[in-house]
């Protein structure tokens, strides 16, 4: 008789999921599932739209991220308008996504994981969470939520509001940097690097306590991708597809965006609404691999500036060639939110920033363009097909978490083996939150991730209480 | 030419025998939504948002196209003014696909300006969601009938003003839609002298030009009754 144990909803991520654990007659876990039980379509219903309205309905996606899908979005319309950007107006891109890059990560990780692993995976739910934070450690707290503050403001200095700005358009950006946003945005630089540092400094000893977490929590080999530049630097916005193996041995590089379809497949998988791409040559789904900030700094050469780099060494110390726990995740986050503030003390004092060419104007020159870069939880690729006039004929995306699927799927199912052990009688809440805190290690974003339509499957399973499945449907 | 004197809203008002009461009205300083009507040409009572109340007449007036009389009280505003008001306008949002946050004219849309004045915090009708086509086909513009309130304005701009006769009304009830010549996509049309007053006329995001992004499409109606004016009364007034 196998038993089924269900965590739903799973909480502090964005979007809505469960996990299915199943345990055989011994009580041992056979296997466990992440299930995406929201379904979001963009790819479907944005067909019929005109292409310039893109970068405004794609942001739509997600409120954590929009500006990944705006970015995203706007270069592939640029890839479709076959233009090249003034300088400015990349620049301004590149500044906006590195704000993106801190607040999405500060969230993740003052506001949603280090709950977990600073007051303790035995604390109650209730006030396991940010505002137990705050009572806990409120210097911490607040400067977690002044970083995210920070990186919002970047946003909106630059795109007029936080959430939702329409800003990146087809052929470059609508509204130049002004001499006041960049004074504002140097007077925050200190405070922000100060809060990155003791956070950074807070987790390495938090690393040394959890040491078997960073054993269980989706710990194997896998593959990584991520965009580098042609120096094989740190990249977030431009750049090339590259893939290393779990040693950090580079198997795949400089692969243009727009072949990503030699590289990336997508399988369906019939009880998640989360599409599972896999790294093609390698097939489904040995060709799981992983993005984001862990794949991110196992992909690149270096970080290209002083302090994440001297941080990036120290992380590497957790990995063979490439560091394959996704515990780690967290690390990579702030040391990437140190690397971003970092770019964003350089770009500051460019004195192109604040030029007023800021837009290439064309009509539609390509009838298929690919945008890519790189969201806080993973390289996003937006694709769309066009008419000769410009209306949307066919649009994928493929999402970071989506990419993730098969790791957070492998993942869960690692910490379920550990912690759940022949119990015959009720499993514990810590242990289930530990299964939950698995993963968040993504920072999932479900809403982000889930488009297609008519590809999916709907399976229904009848299950008596005795555990038997009576009955079964699919369509 | 007589005067008439009549009240708006217990307002001693006085006012041309030729004058509308919405025209009165607004010489008086008092406001009443509209949709349909444009300065510069025809009014047609499409909308009904303008609709009044007068003392002894049981059927509501547009006051958009009923003259002024002698000795009415009209009143402008009252709570059953003001419920159906806003019920116009949910059922303008629920016919068609009206998504104001990635939309053209968001921020500079009569339509949207007219749901924040008439409280409209939700639509109570069930959304018709329509497919309808966006014709891109035009060098310069565009029309997206979703976004399409059907208040005529550019069909009336494009015969009165610009006199092409180029756009027009095609179908009944929600079949309806706006076309140009004999149903032909804007850019065929044989007519049409690409001179973007239809745009500039239109309510919400329907007519755009090519290349907008989102909250991008501002117009200056201005430019109409800039030039109605200047042809009717020989006065050239910026």
């Amino acid at each position: 008789m196998t038993r089924r144990v269900v965590i739903d909803p799973v909480t502090r991520i964005e979007g809505h999921a469960k996990i299915s654990i199943f345990l055989d007659d011994a009580g041992n876990v056979a296997d466990a599932k992440f299930h995406v039980v929201e379904f979001r379509g963009f790819e479907k219903f944005c067909e019929g739209r005109p292409l310039g309205e893109m970068p405004g309905i794609t942001p739509r996606i997600c409120g954590i991220c929009p500006v990944s899908h705006l970015l995203a979005s706007a270069k592939a319309c640029d890839a479709i308008l076959a233009v090249s950007i003034p300088p400015t107006a990349a620049k301004l891109r590149r500044l906006m996504n590195l704000g993106q890059i801190v607040q999405s990560h500060a969230l993740s990780f003052f506001h949603l994981s280090s709950p977990d692993f600073l007051l303790g995976w035995e604390t109650p739910p209730a006030s396991r969470n940010v505002f137990g934070l705050a009572a806990r450690n409120p210097d911490l707290a607040r400067a977690g939520i002044r970083l995210r503050q920070f990186g919002q403001e970047v946003i909106e200095i630059l795109g007029g509001r936080k959430i939702h700005p329409a800003w990146a358009v087809p052929g470059g950006v609508r509204e130049p940097l002004t001499e006041e946003g960049r004074a504002r945005i140097k007077a925050w630089l200190p405070e922000a690097l100060a809060s990155t540092q003791a956070a950074i400094q807070l987790f390495r000893d938090v690393l040394q306590k959890h040491e078997r977490e960073t054993q269980v929590f989706g710990n194997f080999p896998s593959l990584f991708m991520g965009l580098a530049n042609d120096d094989g630097l740190w990249e977030h916005y431009d750049g090339h597809f590259r893939f290393v193996d779990a040693s950090g041995n580079v198997i795949a590089d400089h692969v243009e965006v727009s072949r990503y379809r030699e590289v990336i497949g997508e399988a369906v998988e019939s009880d998640s609404y989360l599409k599972s791409p896999f790294y093609k040559p390698m097939g489904y789904p040995d060709g799981l691999y992983r993005v984001g900030p862990l794949a991110r700094l196992n992909v690149c050469r270096r970080m290209g500036t002083p302090l994440a780099d001297a941080e990036l060494e120290r992380f590497r110390r957790y990995g063979r060639g490439a560091v394959n726990s996704s515990f780690l995740y967290h690390y990579a986050r702030l040391i990437e939110i140190l690397g971003a503030i970092e770019r964003i003390g350089q770009m500051v004092e460019d004195a192109d920033l604040l030029g007023s060419h800021l837009r290439a104007d064309a009509g539609i020159n390509n009838l298929e363009g690919v945008g890519a870069s790189e969201a806080p939880r993973g390289t996003l690729l937006h694709h769309y097909h066009v008419s000769e006039e410009g209306l949307i004929r066919g649009v994928n995306l493929i999402i970071a978490t989506g990419q993730n699927n098969l790791a957070m799927n492998r993942t869960v199912a690692q910490i379920a083996r550990h912690y759940i052990q022949a119990t015959t009688g009720e499993i514990p809440e810590p242990m289930l939150n530990r299964v939950e805190a698995g993963i968040r290690c993504y920072d999932p974003c479900l809403s982000c991730s889930t488009h297609a339509d008519g590809r999916l499957g709907l399976d229904f399973e009848l299950v008596a209480a005795d555990g038997r499945i009576i009955a079964h449907a699919a369509r | 030419m007589a005067a008439k004197t009549l009240t708006i809203d217990g307002q001693m008002v006085g006012a041309a025998e030729d004058q509308t009461i919405l025209e009165a009205a607004r010489d008086a300083g008092i406001h009443i939504p509209t949709l349909c009507h444009l300065e510069g040409v025809q009014d047609v009572g499409a909308c009904r948002l303008c609709l009044v109340e007068v003392t002894g007449i049981n059927k509501l007036l547009p006051a958009c196209v009923t003259k002024v009389t002698e000795g009415w009280e009209v009143r402008t505003s009252s709570e059953r003014l003001q419920r159906y008001r806003r019920m116009v306008v949910e059922l303008l949002f629920a016919e068609r696909n009206h998504v104001c946050a990635v939309c053209v004219a968001n921020g500079h849309c009569e339509l949207q300006n007219l749901a924040v004045s008439v409280g409209m915090d939700h639509v109570r009708f069930d959304y018709q969601h329509p497919r309808l086509d966006v014709d891109l086909s035009h060098r310069l513009f565009g029309m997206d009938h979703n976004r399409c309130v059907l208040c005529t304005r550019c069909v009336r701009t494009c015969w009165y003003i610009e006199g092409a006769g180029t756009l027009n009304v095609a179908g009944r009830g929600e079949k309806s839609k706006i076309i140009t010549d004999l149903n032909a996509p804007w850019g065929d049309s044989t007519t049409c002298t690409s001179c973007g007053k239809c745009v500039m006329a239109c309510p919400t995001g329907a007519l755009f030009y090519r290349g907008v992004t989102v909250a991008e499409m501002e117009r200056d109606r201005g430019h109409l009754e800039y030039i109605v004016t200047a042809r009717e009364k020989k006065q050239w007034i910026v």
